[in-house]
């Protein structure tokens, strides 16, 4: 406020007398951005240059001359509309219970106990897998004559159907979703001072409400996040809604008629439109989602130095 | 019933008692059978390096932390069943340990609001104790917007609305810096004396534990070495080990070389040959000659003297640090042996100079 003219004049002077490197340097630029090279040229080879692509030839339908053609056609019938529908009932379950499931296991995960390798270690273990093996495993498993439906019979309960249908897709999602959670999430857990829960003890809250008042705040932004994750995993939900659900009906998700489109038609514009569409919903949902993570609260988990 | 009364504030607590408590990590043991009282309106500084299981007594009595043996008791009743929400303890932490997501006004209020005290009196007692630590005009930033020393203030407000009848507090000062620290020891012992608190205070620093403190504790591997007023123990350490927490710079190991009149010892340490007062602690008077000794001297009690004085020791003058009012200095003896020192005196590097000790201000300890 109280610097003179002549005084910024002076300083100005002395920044430009300075090398180039340097005032480079000050900015943060220097030859260690090279190291991005890679990154960029592949994200823009393999991801913009696509997308582009895809969006304008979405607009270059096979027939008629009516650029929207391909959106109008996937929107004014009805099967193909409402396959929408069918993504976002199975996505959003999927991410809820996915997060609701993680969320426990990851809270008590955070401190040390004995076997909590073992038991990180198994939960990892699906993300290993790949959804086309674990939809192997689950038909015999949830078959008519599977354990599952054994044991549901000797406790008196009658047989399930439990793949070939939404339920199918549902579990097959669900199961490679919750390892990615609980990974999250214990690093979210973990990253809360365990001193705030202590201090809590001190002024008189109990175990629950340490839980709710303190570590729940602390960690809500960090489960809207997992949430988000888990959506977009869902949302391109593909092999274990052909395998183990019911592809032509309950799980008939956006990913099936672009693949139809792309594959057996031939009409990559068409596809192109469908994932037009796909991307614009979940790009809705994610606003929607950050939206709220930023309003419930963004800050440190900790509570001062230490 | 207990915890009703636990979680009122002060009236019927005289004394608070930890028995032979023990407390053990796989094989660690961080306690090793502990006695520990506080009474009513004492400040007690539990003092030790790190790893001396000062930290782990609080968190125990706190209750953050399972007993493997021993009790504790309040009065009449047994508390080490209590879980923690239930001791009514006011506690500071090292690391402040305030809600990042809540306002300090929220923070503050917190335990009232755990107590179910309504808005109103909850606003008002809040209210008070911001002010008793001159933070009123903070109340709506959230912890992330203070600096150190006032998040410690928030802290020591949070722990103090509630009413407590005994604080804890586990070095809550460590994370300071040096000029905040001196300010905030004595907003601690103003606080103190204003409210009429019981403290308990974890701490490393021998100067916080001395100018704060009514009873000084010091612990050495889980056990207590001793007890008693700061002034008590700053003059007659127990120990060689709580010497050096007494700021006794020059700790010398050597060997009895004489027995001479009234109790005192003629010691030799290297080419330091020195008449001192033996520490028994308590224990036999063993001064046979040859018995191996630490000598202790701390840098004040030694002065520039004529060469003549008594206990008088030749040495170098090696290195000399201005401290304003009087120069620290490091000499050594012709064999090498470092002696740090304090005077008002000028005292050139490079040049010799003679020292001396009165001799009930060498303290010789049997090993």
């Amino acid at each position: 406020m109280t610097t003179t003219v002549e005084g910024r004049a002076d300083t100005e002077l002395a920044r430009s007398r300075q090398p180039l490197k340097h005032r480079l340097a000050d900015r943060g630029i220097d030859w260690s951005l090279l190291l991005l090279l890679p990154a960029v040229l592949i994200i823009g080879g393999l991801f913009v240059y696509p997308f582009f692509y895809g969006l304008s030839i979405s607009f270059e339908p096979l027939k008629g001359s009516n650029p929207l053609s391909n959106y109008t056609d996937f929107l004014s019938d009805p099967y193909l509309r409402d396959s929408i529908v069918k993504t976002l009932r199975l996505a959003l379950p999927v991410a809820l219970v996915s997060v609701a499931f993680a969320a426990p296991l990851a809270f008590q995960a955070r401190r040390n106990f004995r076997g909590r390798q073992a038991i990180t270690l198994v939960f990892m273990l699906p993300l290993t897998f790949g959804s086309i093996l674990i939809a192997q495993g689950m038909i015999r498993v949830f078959s008519d004559g599977g354990w599952i439906n054994l044991l549901l019979q000797m406790v008196g309960i009658p047989k399930q159907q439990l793949i070939y249908n939404y339920a199918g897709t549902f579990i097959a999602a669900t199961m490679v979703t919750i390892p990615f959670m609980f990974l999250l999430l214990m690093g979210f857990f973990g990253g809360i001072d365990r001193s705030l829960e202590h201090a809590a003890g001190t002024l008189g809250a109990s175990k629950a409400a340490r839980f709710w008042r303190i570590t729940l705040p602390l960690a809500s932004p960090g489960m809207v996040t997992a949430f988000t994750l888990a959506l977009v995993e869902a949302f391109a939900v593909f092999p274990s809604a052909i395998l183990v659900g019911q592809p032509d009906n309950a799980t008939h998700v956006l990913t099936l008629p672009i693949y139809a489109a792309a594959s057996q038609h031939s009409d990559y514009g068409s596809a192109a439109a469908i994932a037009m569409i796909m991307t614009v919903i979940e790009l809705i949902i994610l606003v929607v989602l950050v939206t709220v993570r930023n309003r419930i609260y963004r800050g440190p988990a900790t509570g001062g130095k230490g | 019933m207990a915890s009703r009364t636990l979680a009122q504030t002060g009236s019927g607590f005289e004394s608070l008692q930890m028995c032979g408590v023990s407390r053990t990590y796989g094989r660690t043991r961080a306690l090793v059978d502990l006695d520990l009282e506080l009474t009513r309106g004492e400040f007690v500084a539990l003092l030790g390096p790190s790893g001396c299981g000062k930290s782990t007594a609080l968190a125990c009595l706190a209750g953050l932390q399972p007993l493997t043996t021993g009790s504790i008791w309040r009065d009449e009743v047994r508390i080490d069943t209590v879980p923690v929400e239930k001791r009514g303890f006011g506690m500071v932490f090292q690391n402040y340990a305030l809600f990042p997501h809540l306002t300090v006004q929220k923070n503050v209020e917190f335990g009232l609001s755990m107590r179910h005290v309504g808005r109103d009196e909850r606003r008002r007692r809040a209210a008070a104790a911001l002010d008793l630590v001159q933070l009123t005009d903070h109340a709506a930033k959230i912890p992330s917007q203070l600096s150190g020393g006032e998040q410690q203030r928030v802290a020591i407000a949070r722990a103090l609305a509630i009413d407590p009848e005994i604080v804890l507090m586990d070095e809550p000062l460590s994370n300071l810096d040096a000029a905040l620290r001196i300010e905030m020891r004595t907003e601690i012992k103003r606080l103190y004396q204003e409210r009429d608190l019981s403290v308990l205070y974890v701490t490393h620093d021998q100067e916080e534990a001395l100018s704060l403190a009514t009873r000084l504790v010091v612990l050495r591997q889980g056990a207590l070495v001793q007890s008693g007023t700061p002034k008590d123990v700053y003059a007659n350490p127990v120990s060689a080990y709580v010497a050096s927490f007494m700021g006794y710079r020059n700790i010398f190991a050597g060997h009895v070389a004489a027995r001479a009149e009234d109790g005192a010892v003629h010691v030799v340490a290297d080419d330091l040959e020195l008449v001192g007062r033996l520490v028994t602690g308590g224990g036999t008077d063993n001064t046979a000659q040859g018995t191996a000794v630490t000598i202790a001297i701390r840098p004040e009690d030694i002065r520039v003297a004529a060469p003549s004085a008594p206990n008088a020791i030749q040495v170098m003058v090696e290195v000399v640090e201005f401290h304003g009012r009087e120069l620290a200095v490091r000499a050594r003896t012709n064999r090498g042996v470092a002696i740090h020192f304090k005077t008002e005196e000028s005292v050139v590097a490079g040049h010799p100079a003679t020292l001396c000790v009165p001799r009930d201000r060498v303290l010789v300890f049997a090993r």
